[in-house]
């Protein structure tokens, strides 16, 4: 017997369904941002769920650092291919390269560099809808950012005048040079997101899984050293087995101390957590408002 | 958090918070995080680095919802935030709403998902105009569940005959609502008193703590599951040799339940074809029920697009250009008599003129009063003409088939949420293959 009631995952799930189908059928040209990321692979199997057995109506683009775990570029790619859809790859490196982005001096992090690329990346392809994996429950300024939120012809997000935003009927419409960022993961939490990838038995990069790997403490974190993060002199490198709670540039992602080593015991332990994901992540800890600062200018 | 948290199979319940600062409503949002164990250390030691900013160097719960840098630093919530916990029961999603009159269109927002509103009242105070507004747009906006919070009990000796003296006032107004179920319940915000736990300072109250009720009301039936309405919101076409024939009518249901088999109506063309199959990523299914995304596959090759709306033959909606309809009015510009604007009902895009404004509710009184205009946060009615037909419900049996936004052509401004009215006494309507005679 049916009982007409959905869990709270087939909700979410028909919620970001819903709101890719608006998105293939209201924008002319959108593209689905792709990081190789837990939350972005979720909402690859949600495209899946939205279209097939039809192609994706968008390609994927992923904004790339260069400063990023060789894990997560095999992985990308690996997934896109496997989908069959089109991958387009936009570098900070070039975006440096052709001016578009400059390097603040003293800023090792490359997270502020994204901004100008990917506005460069959405004027060269004409995209109109930027689809990206955000989550309410990641952060203050987030919590209060629309599923269809609207950036002027600047990149720009004006919190304090936001298209109200009402049952399932979102607003798309655009003057030319406009674009809409699109979050269909707004309602989902870390871990619905978790709780996802163990229902869909979706594959994940391996460093989100415990390995052993050298890092050093700085800033009340595990950073791992690489090729971008050596060591400071009386910093001491210790060897250890961690996971990544969420990726960023390799140069601020913290590492936790875990022995998860699959879905279900990820779930065990965000479950018990005492820190927020992104409670992990040097950037979002530079002020109150970083993240807000942040968007406003055109952040992811 | 419990092991029980990592349950996959738990319910949803969206609910919105309505009250002032003055209230406690952020205080009373944070104690809900903080007493079922939602807020992490790091959130806590960022409350802590910016106490001096507006809680004078104690921890100021409002500030884990309030996030934006002005409402920081002006202490007052702008806009809607939204808020996600969970205990073993449910998941929660709480759309945390600003009080005051110039936030009235935020409000509506953050109601129009809402299964449950909670309106919190000072104790001290009792009912007031804010109040009374409240409750009013939780019935406007069809909130099936209303919980009135008195706080601060703690300023007024627990005073069981404050309570009972506040919850007749509350219930003597709500006659004139139209809200199905009220509870009331005598809490401290500020020292968790009947938040999580029963408080031991109210031994008088009965009923259950606020937690317990947000897990145990009973929303199963808020959803509406006897009309049949899925909006078209996609085809999908795969013009691929594999799947040449297929084409997959997409959409999220919005009202009932569909069976392989269904004869269905497409409006507003009035053709009928019948359910092949029910398409989903997953694999085909039986049933379709709302609120499930899935794609029907049809027997014809009829023309259906976007905006259709498939629903049984023997329960059909409304189908005509003249609307009428209540509105909340939500941009500095006024409403334009005879001003046209884009209008989106469900998966529909159209235009509409509005034709006559009859009056503006005063949301204080409750009382229509006759308006040339509606201005910023007023609420008021409407009847529009349609450039093309809708298929409609009124948005007391329907809020997806019922409900629909106006839009500014100019500015791309969303200006207004409508709640379609009952209607007058309908022209009867007959489907034939040919269309609609009317």
């Amino acid at each position: 017997m049916d009982t007409y009631a959905l869990s709270h995952l087939e909700a979410l799930e028909a919620e970001s369904i819903h709101i890719l189908r608006e998105v293939a059928a209201e924008f002319q040209r959108p593209v689905l941002l792709f990081s190789g990321g837990k939350d972005s692979i979720c909402m690859l199997r949600l495209a899946e769920k939205a279209f097939r057995p039809a192609r994706f109506p968008f390609p994927l683009l992923h904004i790339d650092t260069g400063h990023n775990f060789p894990e997560l570029l095999a992985f990308r790619d690996h997934r896109a291919q496997e989908l069959g859809e089109k991958l387009i790859v936009r570098t900070v490196e070039d975006a440096l390269a052709l001016g578009i982005a400059r390097a603040t001096p003293g800023e090792s992090s490359r997270n502020r560099l994204q901004i100008p690329t990917l506005l460069a990346a959405l004027e060269e392809f004409k995209f109109d809808a930027a689809l990206g994996g955000a989550r309410r429950d990641e952060e203050k300024a987030r919590a209060k950012e629309r599923v269809f939120s609207f950036r002027d012809a600047f990149g720009q997000w004006d919190p304090k005048n936001q298209r109200p935003e009402l049952w399932n009927l979102f607003n798309g419409r655009l003057n030319p040079g406009e674009h809409m960022r699109i979050f269909p993961l707004s309602n989902w939490t870390e871990l619905d997101i978790w709780q996802y990838i163990l229902r869909e038995r979706l594959e994940i990069p391996s460093i989100y899984f415990t390995h052993r790997r050298e890092v050093v403490r700085r800033d009340g974190q595990w950073l791992p050293v690489s090729p971008l993060l050596q060591p400071r002199p009386k910093e001491e490198v210790r060897s250890l087995e961690v996971r990544v709670r969420t990726i960023g540039d390799i140069s601020c992602t913290g590492c936790i101390e875990s022995a998860a080593a699959n879905v279900a015991d990820i779930i065990t332990e965000i479950a018990a957590a005492r820190v927020t994901e992104r409670g992990g992540r040097a950037d979002d800890k530079r002020s109150e408002t970083a993240m807000e600062d942040r968007k406003r200018e055109g952040y992811f | 958090m419990s092991t029980a948290t990592t349950s996959q199979s738990s319910e949803l319940l969206r609910f919105v918070t309505a009250g002032s600062v003055d209230d406690g409503k952020s205080t009373l949002i944070g104690r809900l995080l903080f007493d079922s164990k939602q807020i992490f250390e790091d959130q806590l030691e960022a409350l802590e680095r910016s106490s001096d900013l507006t809680g004078g160097g104690r921890i100021n719960l409002a500030n884990l919802t309030d996030g934006l840098r002005a409402e920081r630093e002006q202490g007052i919530t702008i806009d809607v935030a939204y808020r996600y916990f969970a205990t073993p029961h449910r998941k929660f999603i709480v759309a945390d709403s600003p009080g005051h009159v110039q936030y009235t269109r935020n409000m509506v927002t953050g109601a129009s998902t809402a299964n449950l509103m909670i309106v919190l009242v000072d104790a001290r105070q009792g009912v007031i105009e804010q109040t009374r507004r409240h409750a009013y747009i939780a019935s406007l906006l069809r909130i099936p569940h209303l919980v009135l919070c008195i706080n601060k009990m703690d300023l007024v000796g627990y005073s069981e005959e404050i309570y009972n003296r506040i919850s007749a006032d509350f219930t003597r107004f709500a006659t004139r609502l139209d809200i199905r179920d009220i509870a009331f319940i005598p809490v401290s915000a500020l020292n968790g008193d009947n938040i999580v736990d029963p408080s031991t300072h109210m031994p008088w109250h009965k009923g259950p703590p606020l937690l317990r009720h947000l897990e145990e009301v009973y929303i199963a039936s808020d959803l509406n599951l006897t009309d049949a309405r899925f909006p078209v919101q996609y085809v999908l076409r795969p013009n691929s040799d594999e799947h040449h024939d297929f084409r997959g009518y997409a959409g999220q249901v919005a009202g009932g339940v569909f069976r392989v088999g269904d004869d269905v109506v497409a409006l507003p063309s009035g053709r009928t074809t019948r359910i092949t199959g029910i398409h989903t990523f997953d694999g085909p299914r039986q049933t379709a029920y709302a609120p499930m995304s899935v794609a029907l596959l049809l027997a014809d090759d009829v023309d259906i697009s976007r905006g259709d709306l498939l629903v049984k033959p023997d329960n059909l909606p409304n189908i005509g250009q003249d609307i009428e309809a209540d509105v909340s009015w939500m941009s500095a510009r006024p409403l334009q008599l005879n001003g046209k604007y884009a209008l989106k009902h469900a998966t529909r895009n159209t235009r509409a003129i509005v034709r006559l404004l009859r009056h503006r509710t005063n949301i204080d009184t409750l009382e229509p009063e006759p308006a040339a205009t509606l201005g910023l946060n007023d609420i008021g009615r409407i009847r529009l003409t349609t450039l093309t037909p809708l298929a409609f419900d009124s948005y007391r049996r329907n809020r997806q088939t019922g409900g629909f936004i106006l839009i500014d052509e100019a500015t791309n401004e969303t200006v207004a949420a409508g709640m379609i009215a009952d209607p007058a006494p309908a022209i009867p309507l007959a489907v034939n293959d040919g269309g609609y005679a009317i």
